[in-house]
């Protein structure tokens, strides 16, 4: 059977600005990146992931991602959620999963109030397909955040349960630039399908670049979703 | 209906607004122990009387205008 390229469905928010640059570096990774409207009610029929894209969706106003998780395709993304397939939410579109309840937490504002825009060193706590399958588990990758409200939170309480199940899947190896807790950059969900990062995975997948390290991120998602589609249509 | 809903952050969550308001206010001479930042929001809502009013505002700040993990709220009701 010849590889397909399977369909990703990139989120369109009023206020997304990175969403481009995720279809893009998905394209580049084999994937037929499909841009949605928010305003849309359904995902395509034959979509095999979805990624919510970084940005300043309704302008970050109220709470990062509090609005947008009402817009209409939300309702679709859920769904897609809960019947397994896999969601990756990238900076805002981590704030939107964590205001949806999608992902345990909520990211604050940065603990030093400032905008942080650099590479950033991770620690790749787990692999945990779909999102770290072509990582090492302990591989250091470098990848840039840009974010003004970054600083993941969560009480003491879910932190342990959360480290204890095995949930926390990216951290900060070398300084913490936001102020996260447990340094931690990003989660995944108690079924381990949806994951959000604050870094920024489609900046960092050509070396010309910098780094190509979140290609294996992006990568990695792109695998599953291939493996979605081709079993739905078995 | 007249509401105001004050959104607090909890006790006990780093408020790094607040810090920054407390040092300022200490820069300027002020003795401040502490200061935090939340936010005010104001509504006019339909409602037939101040229970049904608090009811509905309940209802969002459940729903949209505090993040229960990190927010704590309160809620005013009274005449337009």
């Amino acid at each position: 059977m010849t590889e397909r390229r399977p369909a990703v469905a990139v989120v369109v928010f009023p206020g997304s600005n990175d969403d481009r640059d995720a279809a893009l570096a998905l394209a580049a990774l084999g994937a037929d990146a499909r841009l949605v409207w928010h305003a849309e009610e359904q995902l395509p029929e034959d979509t095999g992931a979805v990624v919510l894209p970084g940005g300043f969706s309704y302008g970050d106003y109220l709470r990062c991602g509090a609005i947008a998780r009402f817009s209409p395709i939300m309702a679709a993304v859920s769904q897609f959620a809960a019947d397994g397939g896999p969601v990756l939410g990238i900076c805002n579109g981590f704030q939107i999963l964590c205001e949806a309840g999608l992902l345990p937490g909520v990211l604050r504002p940065n603990a030093s109030l400032s905008f942080v825009c650099r590479d950033v060193a991770l620690r790749v706590e787990r692999i945990a397909p779909p999102f770290t399958t072509r990582c090492e588990p302990g591989q250091l990758l470098t990848i840039p955040v840009k974010n003004g409200e970054g600083c993941w939170y969560a009480p003491p309480e879910l932190v342990r349960e959360l480290e204890e199940a095995g949930q926390i899947v990216l951290r900060y190896a070398e300084g913490n630039p936001s102020g996260a807790v447990a340094d931690v950059a990003g989660v995944v969900d108690d079924a381990g399908n949806v994951m959000g990062l604050m870094p920024h995975p489609e900046h960092a997948v050509d070396r010309l670049l910098g780094s190509a390290d979140g290609g294996l991120i992006l990568a990695s998602l792109v695998d599953a979703a291939r493996e979605r589609v081709m079993a739905a249509a078995v | 209906m007249r509401a105001t809903v004050l959104v607090r952050p909890k006790q006990g969550i780093l408020d790094p607004q607040g810090q920054a308001v407390e040092d300022s206010l200490r820069h300027l001479g002020f003795s401040v122990a502490q200061a935090r930042v939340g936010r005010v929001v104001d509504l006019e809502v339909d409602a037939a009387d101040e229970a049904q009013a608090r009811t509905e505002v309940e209802r969002m700040c459940e729903q949209l205008l505090a993040n229960p993990l990190i927010e704590s709220y309160e809620i005013e009701v009274g005449p337009a």
